[in-house]
């Protein structure tokens, strides 16, 4: 379980983020929405430690998060970010395999090349292992970091749940590949131990996706709950500053239109 | 498997460096027979002063002069390789960033000051004076470079600063040449175009060991500037200490380069080519890279000695002009790919 604890952070003297408290349990796909410049990037740095918190703690598993070394965290907390360029010549596996860099010393163990090839598979890149990163497509390379991310959490961590944030992933992705995307989402947050939280901008994906709902609004959180709770005309008026048209999906969940 | 061709290519490279070496000692303004070559230094392993002429050129000139030029190429081509995974591109280089004319700065200060002050002159006193400069000049390079709000100084802000960073310190490295009295002061061509033909058994002990240690030092943290290759962000996600990798890796950098400059003057480019085309043969792997960087650094440097001692026998050309005429093709044919340009 992962918890924020009246968390804020400021540059200079504005708050970006301010008076957030919100627990996100295993098992479920969490995700954050709100406009530009709400605070939901620095929400997920705050969380998963990149930057420390101003006011406030963050808590895994019951402790605070700052106390933790750098190599257990990143044992058990893996990020994926926009967009990652690299301007070398790093094969696929290679970029995979750094996922396990934190469980591993100088050499990868039997295990950590198992554990690459199992989520190379995962995410249908095995073909292109040895491939050089740089000449990937855009969504090839979010494929390939996605397959890096999981692999650094990809076994369950004893006495501990696992966090994986996702910050926008979905920047780069055709729509197809964005629905492939989530539905793999989907899949690692049945492992259950896992804590998922995800920053999108699609509010009708996020509406099919989510379990739960996180609505910030200028760096506060707006509204919270399940996507029916919190997709209401006012939140959005409030957060967005657009009027919707609430109706129901095909397959039941809310949708939202804009005129 | 992949490892097994890794370690081929690690043999095959040390085995061209043997060879490069051995020519670069055989070949020169005085040609050595290969039995005069054996000779003599088995008379060096034996502690013994050869007694001909040509077997005192071998051991004092030639033996040392080799060995040198082995280490400072070792050490040009990890601290090439250090700076382009430290700032996550392949046109950094030692020379370019200033580290070398900073260097040369710091150790021609100490040639003319420290006979006029009466320094004392101890075993460390030189690389010391020439870690100093380099530091300065490198610091100064990325302090200016980085521009406000984006952390990542932007390669064209680097490549500029390292221009103006470079003519600053390479004009007082000429107005030190020009105020100094003969013997304490080097020449400017010594500092501006490098040469290997001051090397001594004292420079190649003291540029061995640096090198060896710096490179060994940089193997610890390979892993780490792996990560630190595909963004700061994403390596500290990995558990890696960016801040301290950051300072640890330029520190290393900066002494094994500087205490090489120290003794031989600027070289450039040599740490643009090395990583680069170890880089098509094998990617970009920093445990592969360093290892690599150093055998072929040091076989790279070799040859272009060896030509610059061939070229105009009897008479020499500077190294750096050598490394130049090589180099700046191959800077230019990366510049110009759209991939490296941020």
């Amino acid at each position: 379980m992962v918890q924020a604890q009246n968390i804020g952070f400021k540059v200079g003297d504005r708050y970006l983020v301010s008076g957030v408290n919100a627990t996100f349990a295993p098992g479920q796909l969490h995700l954050i929405i709100g406009a530009n410049g709400a605070g939901k990037s620095t929400l997920v740095k705050l969380l998963s430690r990149l930057l420390t918190p101003a006011d406030g703690r963050v808590l895994y598993d019951e402790q605070d998060v700052a106390r933790a070394t750098e190599r257990d965290l990143a044992r058990r907390r893996a990020v994926l970010s926009q967009a990652i360029e690299v301007a070398f010549p790093l094969s696929v596996r290679e970029v995979v395999m750094m996922g396990r860099y934190p469980h591993f010393g100088t050499r990868p163990t039997v295990h950590d090349v198992e554990i690459v090839n199992e989520v190379m598979r995962f995410f249908e890149v095995t073909g292109m292992a040895e491939r050089s990163y740089p000449t990937l497509s855009g969504g090839e390379k979010q494929r390939v970091n996605f397959a890096r991310v999981l692999a650094q959490v990809w076994r369950p961590v004893a006495g501990h749940h696992r966090v994986l944030f996702l910050d926008e992933p979905l920047t780069f992705l055709d729509i197809r590949h964005q629905i492939d995307f989530m539905k793999k989402v989907r899949e690692t947050v049945r492992a259950g131990d896992m804590v998922v939280i995800g920053v999108v901008h699609d509010l009708n994906l996020a509406a099919r996706f989510a379990d739960r709902l996180l609505l910030l609004s200028e760096g506060r959180v707006l509204a919270e709950g399940t996507s029916a709770d919190v997709l209401t005309p006012m939140n959005i008026r409030a957060a967005f500053g657009i009027e919707p048209i609430v109706t129901t999906a095909p397959g039941g969940g809310t949708h939202l239109i804009f005129d | 498997m992949k490892a097994s061709r890794t370690t081929g290519l690690l043999l095959a490279l040390t085995a061209l460096m043997i060879a490069t070496v051995l020519a670069s000692i055989r070949f020169g303004a005085i040609d050595f027979p290969l039995h005069q070559m054996w000779s003599s230094t088995r008379a060096v392993l034996a502690g013994r002063t050869p007694d001909t002429l040509d077997g005192r050129i071998f051991t004092e000139l030639r033996l040392p002069r080799a060995i040198l030029c082995v280490f400072v190429g070792a050490s040009l081509g990890v601290g090439g390789t250090l700076m382009q995974a430290l700032f996550r591109n392949p046109i950094v280089e030692p020379g370019l960033v200033g580290t070398s004319s900073g260097a040369a700065f710091g150790a021609s200060l100490y040639f003319v000051l420290g006979t006029v002050l009466h320094v004392e002159q101890a075993a460390w006193t030189l690389p010391a004076a020439a870690c100093a400069g380099g530091i300065l000049s490198t610091w100064m390079v990325f302090a200016l470079a980085e521009s406000g709000g984006d952390r990542r100084a932007s390669i064209v802000m680097l490549l500029l600063t390292g221009l103006a960073v470079n003519a600053l310190f390479l004009s007082g490295i000429g107005f030190l040449s020009y105020i100094a009295r003969d013997p304490q002061a080097r020449s400017i061509v010594f500092w501006n175009l490098g040469t290997l033909s001051g090397a001594t058994w004292r420079s190649v002990a003291i540029v061995g060991a640096v090198t060896t240690l710096g490179t060994l030092a940089s193997l610890v943290y390979a892993k780490q500037l792996n990560a630190l290759m595909i963004g700061e962000e994403e390596a500290t996600y990995l558990g890696v200490n960016v801040r301290r990798l950051k300072w640890i890796v330029l520190a290393i950098n900066v002494a094994i380069v500087a205490v090489a400059t120290a003794f031989t003057g600027v070289i450039s480019f040599v740490g643009l080519i090395v990583p680069h085309i170890l880089r098509m043969l094998r990617g970009a792997d920093n445990r592969f890279l360093i290892i690599a960087s150093a055998i072929f650094g040091g076989t790279l440097l070799s040859l272009a000695d060896l030509i610059a001692r061939v070229a105009l026998r009897p008479a020499e050309l500077p190294i750096g002009i050598v490394t130049s005429v090589v180099g700046v093709p191959v800077f230019l044919s990366l510049l110009r790919r759209r991939q490296y340009v941020f």
